[in-house]
């Protein structure tokens, strides 16, 4: 099970001040933490980034990669903005993620960046017009986004679908379309599909003493139907102990009595 | 169509440890693919058989194996040399056996000046090991490895009862360890996990998931063994890609298959022949489930097994 570790994000008010200030402390520290505490990835959270966007993605790329050795996932809306972080990115320790694509025209173009900067992307299981009402639908529109890969000339290997997490207390059955799509997904393609999920949104607009145990109890849920990565936070102990706990059940791990310290 | 042989590859790789010095050092381990499989990855080191010696005579031994060494197993020294220089052994595995308590109960600072005195002796690597008695190990292997400062030296066995003081003499003078737990590859993981949150490297460690002989309980060693590779190779699980090690000679030297007469047993063969085969198919068992280092007595085993390595890699 992969971790993408949620933390550096423009929602974050710390992190945003950091930004606007280019001040690489904050973020550096950030990024140290959720790699220490087991993440494999960094999302790199700019937002839409209408101004400066290509300068701001530039400077967050090299500040993580200063402190960090692990691959990143560069999270904007702002196609040059991402391209100028594609630029930079070095790929000592991983190849860069795209977040993301759909299957909305507006975001095509973050396929062609995947291709041409050789960078895996995650494809949300939306296009234009709403959201996906069931699985089913969900799974349509991820067929389409493939077929639309294939012209871009992105290997399937290469993405990572998405099923759209919402919130459980406003959509409570799109909980279960949305585990039963990671598992559709899958069989998609074979060798199967990579799946990944926003895992917090989940627990969006829930109670906050709430949140980290409906997170970790629906990942355990989605790790169970073979899913492959989440954007989720690191530094929530419980949460990573489950993800560990699950995956020795799932056989993805050796067990022994410190498997928790590893 | 033409054939294609599918191949798979792992993200894991077997860590490589090195021990001894010079120009006669050894390396073990290094591969990212399973054993001699080497068309799916590279597999830099061959398996390496050690020669074992003991620090008092072998009275327990059977005569097959115990006659090819009576003229020097009285003294060490001279038996480690004779294997070196006559047998051309690569690497010696020194056992402390007159230390155990129901042996002679020898003190570690006799066994310090052993080690000092092989050492001098012989060029090639060094194995050393304790008797096996938990408290008298961590006595016997902390005095053992200050006396090996600087050869670089392989030193064991650590398990769960006795690994901290053995851990702590092996960092401090530049070892490497051999870690044992008794056929439970959870243990083993167990204790690797213990030993490197010591701060010990795992890259200096040989993991010893227990041996046994063929025909009484080979396969369990076999099946751990394969797991810990899998587990390493597959799973990508760094406390399980150190070195495995196969303590042959001891499991098999003593079973009645290597022991029975030719008149008490006419139907089991020629009792020379049925033991020297015995420690063969056992050793050579264990490099095709992932071992990396065994450690064997007859010379006739080991030549057999060698060759079998010089066919397979």
């Amino acid at each position: 099970m992969l971790i993408i570790g949620e933390k550096i994000s423009v929602i974050a008010k710390k992190v945003r001040e950091a930004m606007n200030a280019r001040d690489p402390k904050p973020i550096q520290e950030l990024a140290e933490a959720q790699w220490k505490a087991g993440a494999h990835f960094i999302d790199v959270n700019i937002g839409p980034a209408e101004e400066k966007g290509e300068d701001l993605m530039k400077w967050m790329v090299e500040s993580i990669q200063k402190v960090v050795k692990a691959p990143l996932c560069l999270d904007t809306t702002n196609a040059s903005a991402l391209e100028a972080g594609l630029q930079v990115y070095n790929s000592e320790w991983g190849r860069a993620l795209i977040n993301s694509t759909s299957n909305d025209p507006e975001r095509f173009g973050m396929l062609e960046l995947a291709a041409k900067h050789n960078a895996e992307i995650i494809a949300l299981t939306i296009g234009k017009g709403g959201l996906p009402a069931d699985a089913e639908e969900r799974c349509a529109i991820a067929a389409e986004i493939m077929a639309r890969a294939a012209e871009y000339g992105v290997p399937l290997e290469d993405i990572y679908l998405d099923p759209l997490i919402l919130q459980v207390c406003t959509t409570q059955d799109q909980a279960m379309h949305s585990i039963k799509a990671v598992k559709m997904f899958q069989e998609l393609n074979d060798p199967p599909m990579k799946t990944v999920v926003g895992l917090s949104n989940i627990s969006n607009g829930v109670p906050k003493q709430m949140r980290s145990l409906i997170d970790r109890v629906y990942l355990t849920l989605l790790m169970y139907e073979g899913l492959t990565a989440a954007i989720a936070n690191p530094l929530d102990k419980e949460l990573m102990d489950a993800v560990k706990t699950t995956d020795v059940f799932l056989g993805n791990t050796l067990y022994a009595h410190s498997y928790l310290e590893m | 169509m033409s054939f294609v042989v599918p191949k798979e590859s792992f993200n894991g790789k077997v860590l490589a440890v090195d021990f001894g010095k010079d120009e006669k050092a050894l390396a073990v381990g290094g591969e990212n693919c399973l054993p001699f499989l080497s068309f799916e990855g590279s597999i830099p080191n061959r398996p390496v058989i050690a020669y074992e010696v003991q620090d008092c005579a072998p009275d327990d031994w059977p005569d097959t194996v115990r006659n090819i060494y009576k003229d020097v197993s009285g003294d060490p020294v001279a038996w480690a040399k004779y294997c070196q220089d006559e047998l051309k052994a690569g690497a010696i595995a020194l056992r402390l056996v007159s230390t155990h308590p129901d042996r002679d109960d020898r003190s570690a600072e006799d066994a310090a000046g052993t080690i000092r005195d092989v050492l001098a002796a012989i060029n090639v690597p060094l194995i050393i090991l304790g008797s096996n008695h938990i408290e008298k190990d961590a006595l016997v292997l902390v005095a053992a490895a200050e006396a090996g400062g600087g050869y670089n030296c392989v030193i064991g066995k650590a398990q769960e009862g006795n690994y901290k003081t053995i851990v702590a003499a092996a960092l401090a003078h530049n070892h490497k360890l051999i870690a044992m737990s008794e056929l439970d590859i959870n243990l083993a993981k167990q204790l690797n996990i213990l030993i490197t949150q010591m701060g010990f490297d795992k890259e200096k460690l040989i993991t010893d998931p227990m041996c046994s002989a063929l025909g009484y309980g080979l396969e369990y060693t076999y099946s751990v063994m394969e797991r810990i590779r899998l587990a390493g190779l597959a799973q990508n699980d760094a406390t399980m890609q150190p070195p495995i090690l196969g303590d042959v000679g001891m499991y098999v030297w003593k079973i009645k298959e290597t022991v029975a007469s030719d008149t008490d047993m006419p139907e089991w063969g020629a009792l020379e022949e049925r033991g020297i085969t015995w420690e063969a198919v056992t050793a050579t068992s264990l490099i095709l489930a992932g071992a990396n280092l065994l450690i064997m007595r007859h010379p006739r085993a080991i030549q057999t097994v060698n060759k079998t390595i010089d066919e397979l890699v």
